[in-house]
């Protein structure tokens, strides 16, 4: 087995919940209720800590002295592995959270598969993470149906969302060498049985919400080979200010 | 404070003999330690200071996430970050407290929350300072959240019991706060020339507001006067700043930083430190608008209240629906 194959799928998993968790941190203080800015806050700091997890063990596996904080601040955009959709922007509470919604039902399906990785640390992050997930599923599934079936404005805010991230939601089903690698390895899921569960916790969903689903499944692919939307760059500006314009700091 | 000059609508002292009956009992009860709940009956003056005190520290939290948010995007590692977002997510759940406390008094959230859009209440001056450079979250960690505690602490034994007992979960959390603050100017006191300059600028623009956080001395003020009998508020301002300043002083010493105040000096007779004259006509600006920040804090917060009013609506209108599901399903 190869271990580069091994870096690149840590990196994957990583840069979701660090890419994530940074637009997140970005409401901080701006959201529609206080009750909210708390909930959305819990969830990042989930995601953060299941980054440096991650980040932490790709680190390791890699070998060239790199550490969690050297993979979140000293790689350019195209070093990052996250899904196109986690880098989308906030838009409205109706994007954020159709944001939310898609990538946590991937990201409980894959987590799911991944604690019965070979790799036992593998295992044991995704079983960690998979219990504060199954939380955010919960929440951001709720939030669908509320704003679904809430006033005409909210439904139409969130069929607008649905529709608009749609085409970015499939990326996480389609597998790559490196995703077939890491089945056949026992250490990864295998990315494609992911689709109908997911399809399946999505619709009913969506269904409860009085929201259609979108008909058309093109979806965008790319992110997980490190070629991103134009919104990665902005994020990565921001984010990795401090470590750039002072390479010799320690924080 | 986070609540600075709170008006108790008197402008004199009641004292027991132009008290009624009802008001010399609530007196007596306020002396003898006893806690005022939500069902007692209690003077109209008390229950509107309360008010205006609780909403002002109330919207202090609320509003004070916004400095420290303006880093969180940008903190340096993955642990500060976490850190950072943990603390301003405890601001929120203060804020959060506190409005609950002041709903005991019959006053309603969302009504505050107008008043504070409208200017017609305040929140802390400290909070129209703006953070620019990494510094600034250790400063306010350790100056704001340091003075933040030396008032709050002596408020966990003040009368009103809902007030008293958010207090007192809300300092459990100060200490983490502060803490924290301390710990990133010591790094960076630590670190690079660069940020040593940062540290120093911090602490050079965060000194004096920090002490204007207590409010103008108050001994002649009726306001804390009537506040000190009702038990709302317990020592002076003038007090708590020399508490925080005998504090603070060896911790900038300690961090080899220079405290901006050339007439700063040890008494040793007194056992205090004696500060230099604090510029009350920065602070009186402050307070009418006039700081660096002011604007920005409120549009800030009223954009993102008015940009979740349709979430509000809808979460409102989702409830609504599915109780009346259920009672027909229950029909
Ligand atoms: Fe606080
Ligand atoms: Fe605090």
């Amino acid at each position: 087995m190869n271990d580069n194959a091994r870096f690149e799928f840590l990196l994957r998993m990583g840069d979701n919940a660090l890419v994530l968790a940074q637009r997140l941190s970005e409401w901080v203080g701006k959201g529609p209720v206080l009750e909210e800015d708390i909930a959305l806050t819990n969830v990042g700091l989930d995601l953060i800590g299941q980054a440096r997890m991650w980040l932490s063990y790709a680190g390791e596996v890699e070998g060239a002295g790199r550490d969690e904080d050297a993979l979140a601040f000293r790689r350019d955009q195209h070093g990052f592995r996250n899904l196109l959709l986690v880098e989308q922007p906030n838009g409205d509470y109706a994007e954020t959270t159709a944001r939310q919604f898609l990538f946590d039902r991937w990201h409980l399906l894959a987590l799911g598969a991944m604690t019965r990785s070979r790799d036992e640390r593998v295992a044991a992050i995704a079983a960690k993470a998979g219990k504060e997930v199954a939380y955010h599923v919960e929440r951001s599934s709720d939030w669908v149906i509320r704003l679904g079936d809430g006033t005409d404005e909210s439904h139409a805010r969130m069929q607008r969302a649905i529709d608009g991230l749609w085409m970015y939601a499939g990326e996480g089903f389609l597998p790559d060498a490196t995703d077939d690698a890491m089945a056949e390895a026992g250490i990864g899921p295998d990315l494609a049985a992911l689709r109908a569960p997911w399809r399946e916790g999505v619709a009913a969903v969506l269904a409860e919400a009085t929201l259609a689903l979108p008909a058309d499944d093109f979806a965008q692919r790319g992110g997980r080979q490190g070629r991103h939307t134009e919104h990665l760059g902005h994020l990565l500006c921001e984010m990795q200010f401090l470590q750039r314009a002072y390479p010799d700091a320690r924080w | 404070m986070y609540a600075q000059m709170v008006d108790t609508g008197l402008n004199k002292v009641v004292d027991a003999s132009q008290m009624s009956p009802q008001e010399q009992a609530f007196q007596a009860r306020i002396d003898a330690d006893v806690k005022v709940e939500p069902r007692d009956w209690m003077p109209e003056a008390y229950r509107r200071t309360l008010v205006r005190q609780i909403q002002q520290h109330a919207h202090s939290e609320v509003v004070g996430q916004l400095p420290e948010g303006n880093w969180v995007t940008r903190a340096p590692t993955l642990k500060r970050k976490a850190i950072l977002m943990a603390k301003i997510q405890d601001e929120a759940g203060h804020g959060l407290y506190l409005y609950s406390a002041a709903e005991t008094l019959g006053v309603s959230r969302d009504d505050l929350i107008d008043d504070l859009h409208a200017g017609k209440v305040k929140y802390s001056s400290i909070f129209n300072y703006p953070t620019l450079n990494w510094a600034d979250i250790g400063a306010i960690g350790w100056l704001v959240d340091g003075a933040a505690i030396m008032n709050q602490i002596p408020l966990c034994r003040c009368s009103y019991g809902p007030y008293a007992r958010a207090m007192v979960r809300i300092c459990k959390e100060e200490s983490f706060h502060q803490r924290q603050g301390f710990d990133i100017m010591m790094a960076m006191c630590r670190g690079s020339a660069d940020q040593k300059a940062m540290a120093q600028d911090a602490l050079d623009r965060w000194w004096w507001p920090s002490l204007m956080m207590f409010g103008p001395s108050d001994a002649e003020s009726v306001h804390s006067a009537q506040s000190m009998r009702w038990k709302i508020k317990l020592l002076s301002n003038d007090e708590l700043r020399q508490r925080f300043v005998d504090q603070t002083v060896p911790q900038a010493e300690y961090l080899g930083l220079r405290v901006p105040d050339p007439a700063l000096r040890w008494n040793a007779q007194s056992g205090h430190y004696e500060t230099g004259p604090i510029d009350w006509a920065e602070f009186q600006a402050v307070l009418r608008g006039h700081g660096p920040c002011n604007r920005d804090r409120i549009r800030v917060r009223k954009e993102a209240w008015d940009d979740g009013q349709w979430v509000r609506e809808a979460a409102m209108a989702h409830a609504r629906k599915r109780a009346e599901r259920e009672s027909r399903a229950a029909a």
